[in-house]
């Protein structure tokens, strides 16, 4: 008997905590607004389901308990039921994988005017490199990896001499550009991870990994690490801060390109 | 009811069924400690599982303390905090949950629900157990070792489970993996005896159609534990050779904290393709168990035929074997092959449909039935509600789109307690107040038992329900402290606080509980042969706890389906599986 | 993971045409009475059975380390290994044990005990030289520079000969127990130990022929032959 009451309460308390909890995603700052869409169908379904399911069976706990003289039907099965329900089902999981593969398909093909910007996770900070003026990364490799050259770029690659690199500072990023974001990590697992974009993959040493969108919202975004690397985990943070052309271009102008990073280590070595 | 009788209808007299040699205990070591029958091994594989497990709740305790009070406790720092949810996570999935169903309740319930005397080959039966205990003792001695257990996460994804910066680097990983080694050479031993005694060790009149669910659960998931436990320990020898001789299975050429390795040409994500090969059946290992248990029990204290019986069984078998076909979906942010993901997508979302089903039968059974509200009943029914709720969660996850931003947050932890942790614990702990009193001849208490069930089931629910939102907003799991991110309110400080409240009350209720275990055995209110009035063969043993041999002289002979529930025209409202056909009306 | 998958298909069939021989359509509600005959658990059929569960186990894991080996195969660094040529040689020492335990099995079938110790003597004796030219294998590699540390192949060529090598010593304890009985039975055995005896014979022989053919798959991998079908497969995966 109390257990139907339970049961309902769980239903109304989950659905009330649901619309009232004042937990819910973060302003989304990218153009997947597909997932969340694609999120709140999911809740939808799922969560008529739920509401279905337990309230039937509080319905049944109060209605079939057990009370003396009564005795259960005798039912073994119902074909008919069963083979609706099965489809009934299949429908509704349809409605929710359909969506998402459309979604998904969007998610994995990188429009051709995209930017690229290299991400390089490891122990347990962020940097950065931007394509320079021709347009290209240069090569890479962990074995070119030393103090002078933190990010491995290959120093015989000239399309490398150009590229920007930010070590130790904030990602700018230009708003309304969409980014490919190219994922390498030197040393362990990361996951470059900013909740306001929706978007993340892991990075693995020994490839590259990519992913993209488009920023549409103005402003200062954590950056987090999603995937366990070490103690310091919870401190592999940063920053990104997205913000209009001239901004962009205004902070694009004062960065180091590579071989200007090179230049100091190289004069020190003449000397 | 209409009879479609094959063979002989009438009773069989003793001397058609044949006896078989058996082994006997002639001391009290080979009787209770290096024992070859069944019921003991299970019992013992129990005890130990339930121990470590005690060590599980521990551990979880802590690393909430920690999550609602950061900063107070200050010996919980970064590096023990990844211990203890490393251990506890590795803990309750393979040393708790695989061992207490497959090895406890496995070994209990398939020989006597089956009319069997005993496993069909006892003495390897035993040494899987002992096995089992040597691979706790490993684990455990982690604990002591300097530098302590692993904390590299319970998927010890490589590069970071063998390289300097992880807890446990040293000597921790290495214990790990042999601890995971010897438990699955101990599980196959076990496994092998599961499966053959369900093909060849039913009594006559037992066909596969005639075996309770429960039975059918576990050997399904050991079927599915047989073929999947290899690529564990596939994984876990490559990754050992990778640690201790310094072969590059999964080690690509790596720069750690500025200094050149040795490693070279290793591939990470080959690991992670192993791991959830088993990874993703070892779920349904856990699931399908449990789905045979609620089955039963629902079935028995509802006092009607579970509904649909052979969609039950047909959607066991799919699910099994569905199984092996949705591992990488773990795997969406991987940087595996996009294309993978619409594959891994469509068959994560048709193992639904089968589960669904499920779930459909359990609830159609309850209706116009003749419901006890027994504590197995409540377990059973706070599995439902919270089976369906993590069951749902997962087709967010599986569908690779939307597990983009949920993945690795605080929603995946949420969603896999609830679907993997809390709804099988929950199962357990019914089926252990279910046939406490067969093991035992006494009853657990019900005043306990009912408190028991409301703190852990309505706590478990306050615990994970919540924080699924939390993950939604984007809290990363695996982070020791949330400080310092500027999209988390402090709202959530407050509700992680109240999380692990509920958290420590829910943990001191399994308090109660092992002490209504050990407390019933002697004071326990006497139970009888068959105080559920159950169907099954195990409650008509001739003596209970059931005798060395369990079946006395001559073995039971099946003559119907194990739900004869309120048959029309029956006296009772229950007829046991070796009851002969009613006399005929003329 | 491919070559995996096609095992679990194959499983999956079988498995899948064993049930559908069990009545699963059946509506066990509606029928009362007995049905079927029991089955003696200690019977001969129960330990095949067991041998046989064990041999899909070990499949799996053999499949399993098929399939990383040919994942790494196709990374772009793979620099294949030359195979040292004494491994056809244990190839045949392999073939030799399994054809000389097949024997055995005969001998023991027509009852003729003299057979039967020379052929389990000859099939141990080949089963040991077949482990140490594996051994052989591995140091002649190792003296190449060729060690585990030294490239993934090399790594996975001590891998995959060391577990095959681990799977016939185990087998070696077993046949040396069946062996021990043999000799250790009087001139005339009486019928009883001899089913017995039968039995064991019969066990080792499945394994053997087991481990043979594991090999036999392994070798073709180590030799390079297979990777025109591995390639063939690949394509198939991601087109």
């Amino acid at each position: 008997m109390g257990i139907a009451v339970v049961l309902a309460l769980i239903v109304i308390g989950s659905v009330v905590f649901h619309f009232l909890s004042p937990w819910w995603w973060t302003p989304i700052a990218s153009n997947w607004r597909y997932i969340d869409d694609t999120i709140i169908v999911t809740f939808w379904i799922t969560g008529a389901v739920f509401a279905a399911v337990v309230l039937f069976m509080a319905y049944c706990a109060f209605r079939f308990r057990h009370r003396d003289g009564n005795r259960a039907a005798y039912e073994p099965e119902n074909k008919r039921l069963e083979w609706w329900l099965a489809i009934g089902t299949g429908i509704g999981v349809a409605a929710m994988l359909a969506p998402g593969l459309v979604v998904w398909h969007r998610f994995v093909t990188v429009p051709k005017d995209a930017g690229t910007v290299e991400v390089i996770g490891q122990q347990w900070q962020w940097a950065y490199r931007l394509p320079g003026a021709d347009g290209k990364l240069g090569a890479s490799d962990v074995a070119h990896i030393s103090a002078e050259n933190p990010l491995g770029v290959d120093p015989k690659d000239p399309h490398g001499q150009d590229d920007v690199v930010i070590q130790g500072d904030n990602l700018h990023l230009q708003l309304g550009k969409p980014v490919k974001m190219l994922l390498r990590a030197v040393d362990t697992v990361h996951d470059f991870y900013v909740p306001e974009f929706r978007a993340k993959m892991d990075m693995i040493p020994g490839s590259v990994t990519y992913y993209w969108f488009t920023p549409t919202l103005a402003g200062t975004f954590d950056v987090l690490c999603a995937e366990l690397c070490g103690t310091g985990h919870t401190f592999m943070r940063g920053n990104v801060v997205v913000e209009p052309e001239g901004a962009y271009q205004a902070w694009l102008q004062q960065q180091k390109t590579f071989a200007q990073l090179q230049a100091p280590a190289r004069a020190e070595a003449k000397n | 009811m209409v009879d479609v009788t094959h063979g002989a209808a009438g009773p069989l007299s003793a001397a058609e069924v044949e006896d078989v040699e058996l082994y006997h205990p002639k001391s009290w070591i080979t009787k209770y400690v290096f024992s070859q029958d069944a019921k003991i091994i299970a019992i013992q594989y129990s005890t130990v599982a339930l121990s470590i497990g005690l060590v599980a709740l521990v551990l979880s305790w802590l690393m909430r303390l920690q999550l609602g009070f950061p900063g107070t406790f200050s010996f919980i720092d970064p590096e023990r905090y990844y211990q203890f949810i490393t251990m506890h996570g590795m803990i309750m999935v393979i040393y708790l949950l695989t061992a207490l169903f497959l090895g406890g309740f496995g070994n209990y319930l398939i020989p006597l629900m089956l009319g069997a005397r005993d496993m069909v080959f006892p003495y390897v039966n035993m040494l899987s157990f002992w096995i089992y205990l040597l691979a706790v003792l490993v684990l455990v001695a982690g604990f002591f070792l300097p530098g302590g257990p692993t904390g590299a996460g319970w998927t010890l994804y490589p590069p970071q489970s063998i390289l300097a910066n992880t807890p446990g680097q040293q000597r921790g990983i290495v214990v790990m993996l042999v601890s995971l080694i010897l438990f699955i050479i101990g599980f196959t031993m076990g496994g092998l005896n599961y499966v053959v005694t369900v093909l060849q060790g039913r009594t006559r009149g037992m066909t596969l159609m005639r075996m309770p669910l429960t039975v059918w659960g576990i050997f399904t998931a050991t079927v599915m534990a047989l073929l999947a436990f290899p690529a564990l320990f596939v994984g876990a020898v490559m990754m050992l050779l990778d640690r201790l001789i310094g072969t590059s299975f999964f080690m690509p050429a790596i720069v750690a904290m500025g200094e050149q390795l040795a490693y070279k040409g290793g591939s990470p994500i080959l690991f992670q393709h192993l791991f959830w090969f088993f990874g993703h059946p070892e779920v349904y290992i856990v699931a399908l168990p449990a789905f045979g248990i609620v089955s039963d029990l629902i079935s028995t204290h509802a006092r009607k035929n579970i509904f649909g019986y052979r969609m039950m069984v047909w959607a066991l078998v799919a699910i099994g074997a569905l199984s092996f076909v949705v591992w990488a979906h773990h795997m969406y942010v991987s940087g595996m092959h996009p294309a993978f993901g619409f594959f891994f997508a469509t068959t994560t979302l048709i193992i639904a449909i089968p589960t669904a089903i499920k779930v459909y039968n359990w609830v159609l059974t309850l209706w116009r039935g003749d419901i006890h509200f027994t504590v197995p009943m409540l377990f059973a029914l706070g599995f439902i509600v919270t089976f369906v709720n993590g069951g749902l969660t997962g087709l967010f996850l599986g569908n690779v789109v939307v597990d983009v931003p949920l993945s690795d947050t605080m929603f995946v932890v949420a969603h896999f307690h609830m679907v993997m942790g809390v709804a099988p614990i929950l199962v357990v702990f019914g089926a252990i107040y279910h046939w406490y009193p067969k093991v035992t001849g006494r009853m657990l208490d019900d005043t306990l038992g009912k408190l028991h069930f409301w703190v852990t089931f309505l706590g478990a629910y306050l615990i994970f329900f919540p924080m699924h939102y939390i993950g939604l907003m984007g809290v990363p799991r695996r982070y020791h402290e949330i400080g310092g991110m500027a999209f988390v309110p402090s709202s959530v400080v407050t509700l992680n606080e109240f999380i692990t409240i509920v958290a420590l009350v829910v943990g001191a209720a399994q308090l109660a509980f092992l002490f209504n275990l050990v407390w019933s055995v002697r004071h326990g209110r006497p139970a009888g042969g068959n105080p559920w009035r159950a169907t099954t063969l195990e409650w008509q043993t001739p003596q209970t706890p059931p005798a060395h041999g369990n079946w006395g002289k001559t073995l039971p002979v099946v003559y119907r389906w194990a739900y004869d529930y309120s048959v029309p025209g029956a006296a009772e409202d229950f007829l046991p599986q070796n009851q002969p056909p009613l006399p005929r009306a003329a | 993971m491919g070559v995996v998958l096609v095992f679990m298909v194959i499983v999956a069939a079988f498995a899948g045409w064993w049930l559908s021989r069990q009545g699963l359509a059946a509506k066990p509600w509606l029928e009362v009475g007995v049905i079927g005959e029991a089955v003696e658990p200690s019977s001969p059929a129960t330990a095949k059975l067991g041998l046989g569960t064990f041999l899909v186990v070990a499949s799996s894991l053999f499949a399993l380390l098929v399939s990383a080996y040919s994942m790494r195969m196709g990374m772009a660094d793979w620099r294949a290994l030359p195979m040292p040529t004494v491994l056809w040689f244990s190839t045949g020492l392999l073939v030799l044990a399994s054809i000389a335990l097949h024997m055995a099995v005969i001998a023991a079938r027509c009852d003729e005990p003299g057979h039967l110790r020379s052929s389990l003597l000859a099939a141990g004796v080949c089963s040991l030289a077949f482990l140490s030219t594996q051994a052989l294998a591995w140091r002649e590699l190792a003296a190449a520079g060729y060690f585990t540390a030294a490239n993934p192949a090399s790594a996975f060529f001590y891998l995959v000969t060391a577990i095959h090598g681990a799977h016939l010593l185990g087998g070696l304890v077993a046949l040396g127990r069946t062996g021990a009985r043999a000799f250790a039975a009087p001139r005339e055995i009486s019928p009883k130990a001899m089913g017995g005896l039968t039995l064991s014979v019969e066990l080792c022989a499945t394994y053997w022929h087991f481990l043979l053919l594991v090999w036999l798959v392994l070798f073709s991998l180590l030799m390079r032959w297979t990777d025109d079908l591995i390639e063939i497969c690949r394509g198939l995966l991601s087109a």
